[in-house]
């Protein structure tokens, strides 16, 4: 089974993002970039699935500029077959996204497609399910643990009531959650045999000359500073208090 | 036990600072052919360096003739250079000396410029490895340094692999280049076993803090260089500010205190944000934000402290061997330098490359005479500001010419018992409010479950002759606040925030016993300076 591994680059995690001060949005200047942690243990589940024998074949794919190479060539490094680069310098919203990866696994014609739940600078959680929809195929989203059995697999959810199990047919979309898995770390020989793993760049005219930018951005601003808090004495106190904000 | 699996290359460069980078972009110059690669323990190039910085740019131009066309992200001319004396209230302009007269040079953040470098060097193929530590030297059978072994990932806290365990790989080359920077692990562990630095005298250092503040529209002047000294230290501590103004309303700030302070109830992050409440520096800062920080020692020690640079199989550049230059209160230039050096060195050998002849050709290059000229002036300042002052006109009005050479003394030793100064320091409402608000903006980051990586040689010590003649300095001299001593059920002890340190290597340099050692944390862990 060959699976499809997408991936987004995105600011890393440990970035203190601050908004321009024009409001026009976040200051990515001179910041580190990383695979989105959630495509991350994408990737390193499709890789546990070719060592355990269930996939023969990882592809990892990323929507982008020249610059998502370095996340592909991090992915080949961690183990990944080949890599896709969908050549595009325009951000794209998840449904031009997920438009652009149909595109692709109808050329591929995927087993499973492995996606993380949701990218943490948008934090949309839409491309994935409009993937699914789109393709007209199962979804199983916010995964914390997948069994593949044959042409099926029995998807365990994180859900707000606790965690449900999905048995859907493949092929399908899976998201992944964060306790699904912990991604390997490179070795280092690994980075150096990836530069000779095979890396194509499709252009993302090629796939599909649908341009859906439904939503703009109006405006980015901080979240409102939290005002200091005071101390009251007493319990008296606290009741003043909130009686004075018209809380009680 | 299997056998560790190993890499091969011509040049090994630890380090991806100015210096290293320097020398692999000119290894790759010199032969195209050459394999060069290097390691380096930030998740990324830049990450863990910071520095003012003002740079001179000549061997820039020297190393990328063209680097103009397409200069690093931050990078702006000087205009004006300011000398400030600062007492508690007020503030006066004085001469500004010459060493400190940066005309022609340029505001950079060096960080962004490092990542520019290695940008540049993996355009002429080397190999760049971020995220991995170099941890141990890998020695061969008769003695010399053969590589280095990359640390381990993946181990728990008691040391033991965990599920993501990954066994560091050994690299080999025949010259191992240690371009670590101030302190280096590895450079410290080298010139004890190799004996390096038994003609010269002990290393001295300063610990260096910065932060990258916007302001509102209208106060930064781009290209203002402001360079301060007096309040809020006294006379016996060497030490000044510095702020650099630079494009799209950021300033640059800073504090460097020399670690051969006496009085152990010293904090140097404490005077650095009493220096920020200054009139004159909170009517800049008021209304403004903190994009960034940090911390790392500075070796001051220059021409008297430069140990030998070459081992059998490894050599020594950039500060990793003590080039910067402190009168100027610049190391790159100088780094960039003898990174340049070491590879013509290494190239003009031919097929069989060795560190031999290297020490030579540095001490006689530019870049030690540079040293030479102003190795009397940081040494002048052991007797107190003013003699240290009066001593820096002298030598800068005779350019290094006196017969004498000023002694450096090491910086562990210089605490006092039960000496205490009244400091009339302020209270204080910028940000951070104290030194894990600080390291916030440091992004620092460990992984909690893994070997603590600051080691205590001698645990009882603590409790019993440092509590007694020092009462625990290390509490105070970190800027990370890494090191608190708790009392809980158990009593009083020492608690390693190993979490929060960002890499500085002032712990291992200030501690007066010499019982803490700092090592490599699992690779990519540390600090995420942007642009500092």
């Amino acid at each position: 089974m060959k699976v499809l591994v997408f991936i987004k680059r995105v600011v890393d995690y440990n970035v203190r993002v601050k908004v321009r001060p024009d409001g026009s949005g976040v200051d990515t200047g001179g910041v580190k970039m990383s695979i989105n942690p959630f495509d991350e243990i994408a990737l390193e589940e499709a890789l546990q699935m070719r060592e355990a024998g269930t996939a023969d074949e990882v592809v990892v794919v990323s929507a982008g500029g020249n610059e998502c190479q370095q996340q592909l060539r991090t992915g080949l490094a961690m183990g990944a077959d080949r890599a896709i680069q969908i050549d595009t310098d325009k951000t794209l919203q998840p449904l031009s996204a997920a438009r652009a990866f149909l595109a692709l696994i109808e050329q591929q014609q995927p087993g499973l497609v492995l996606l993380g739940k949701q990218a943490i600078d948008d934090d949309n959680n839409q491309t994935g399910q409009m993937l699914a929809a789109l393709w007209g195929r199962p979804q199983a989203t916010n995964a914390a643990e997948i069994v593949i059995n044959g042409n099926s697999a029995l998807v365990t959810r994180e859900v707000d009531a606790g965690l449900e199990v999905l048995d859907i047919d493949l092929p399908a979309v899976v998201t992944t959650d964060l306790r699904l898995n912990t991604p390997r770390f490179v070795k280092l020989p690994d980075i150096m045999k990836a530069k000779k793993k095979p890396l194509d760049v499709v252009a993302l005219g090629e796939l599909t000359s649908h341009d859906d930018t439904n939503l703009q951005i109006g405006q980015w601003s901080p979240p409102a500073q939290r005002s200091k808090g005071i101390m009251v004495d007493d319990v008296a106190g606290l009741v003043g208090e909130l009686k004075n904000r018209g809380l009680l | 036990m299997s056998e560790r699996e190993i890499m091969e290359y011509d040049v090994i460069v630890v380090g991806g600072g100015p210096a290293g980078l320097a020398c692999a972009i000119r290894l790759k110059q010199l032969n195209p052919q050459v394999n060069v690669c290097v390691i380096e323990k930030a998740a990324e190039v830049g990450a863990h360096i910071l520095s003012g910085a003002v740079i001179e740019t000549d061997p820039l131009d020297q190393l990328l003739p063209d680097w103009r066309d397409h200069p690093p992200p931050i990078c702006v001319p000087v205009i004006k250079d300011e000398f400030l004396f600062l007492s508690k209230r007020s503030a006066r302009k004085l001469l500004t000396p010459p060493q400190l007269s940066n005309h022609g040079n340029v505001i950079v953040s060096l960080g962004a410029m490092c990542a520019w470098l290695a940008a540049r060097a993996e355009n002429l193929e080397v190999d760049i490895f971020p995220g991995y530590a170099a941890s141990e030297i890998s020695w061969s059978e008769n003695g010399e340094v053969k590589g280095v072994i990359i640390g381990d990932m993946g181990v728990d806290k008691s040391g033991k692999p965990k599920d993501t365990y990954v066994e560091g790989i050994e690299i080999q080359a025949p010259v191992t280049v240690l371009a670590e920077g101030c302190r280096g692990h590895l450079s410290k562990q080298l010139i004890k076993h190799f004996k390096l630095d038994q003609d010269c005298d002990p290393q001295t250092y300063g610990i260096g803090m910065k932060e990258l503040w916007r302001l509102p529209e209208g106060r930064v002047k781009p290209g203002l260089v402001q360079h301060t000294i007096g309040w809020p230290l006294d006379k016996q501590i060497y030490g000044g500010s510095f702020v650099y103004h630079l494009n799209d309303n950021r300033v640059a700030l800073g504090f460097v205190a020399g670690l051969d302070y006496q009085d152990p109830q010293f904090m140097p992050f404490e005077a650095f944000q009493q220096f920020k409440h200054h009139p004159r520096m909170r009517a800049l800062l008021e209304g403004g934000e903190i994009i960034s920080s940090g911390a790392r020692a500075i070796i001051e020690g220059g021409y008297q402290s430069l140990p030998t640079t070459e081992m059998p199989g490894a050599l020594l550049i950039g500060d990793a061997a003590g080039l910067l230059n402190v009168p100027k209160i610049k190391g790159t230039h100088q780094a960039i330098r003898s990174g340049m050096l070491a590879a013509e060195h290494l190239h003009a050998q031919g097929d069989v490359i060795t560190s031999q002849g290297f020490d030579k050709l540095l001490r006689g290059s530019p870049i030690v005479s540079e040293l030479k000229k102003v190795r009397n002036i940081r040494p002048g300042f052991y007797k107190g500001l003013w003699l240290g002052l009066a001593n820096a006109a002298w030598e800068t009005a005779t350019a290094g010419w006196s017969p004498w050479t000023l002694k450096n003394h090491a910086d562990h030793a210089t605490l006092k018992t039960n000496l205490s100064i009244q400091r009339e320091w302020v209270e204080r409402e910028l940000p951070p409010k104290d030194r894990l608000a600080s390291v916030y903006y440091a992004a620092t980051e460990h992984d909690e479950d893994q070997p603590v990586h600051l080691q205590i040689l001698e645990p009882d010590v603590c409790l019993t002759r440092c509590a007694e003649e020092f009462d625990h300095p290390c509490t105070r001299f970190c800027p990370a606040n890494v090191y608190e001593m708790v009392t809980d059920e158990q009593g009083k002890r020492l608690q390693i925030n190993a979490a929060n340190c960002v890499h500085c290597k002032t712990c291992d340099i200030k501690d007066p016993y010499q019982i803490i050692n700092w090592v490599t944390p699992e690779g990519g862990a540390g600090p995420n300076y942007q642009n500092l």
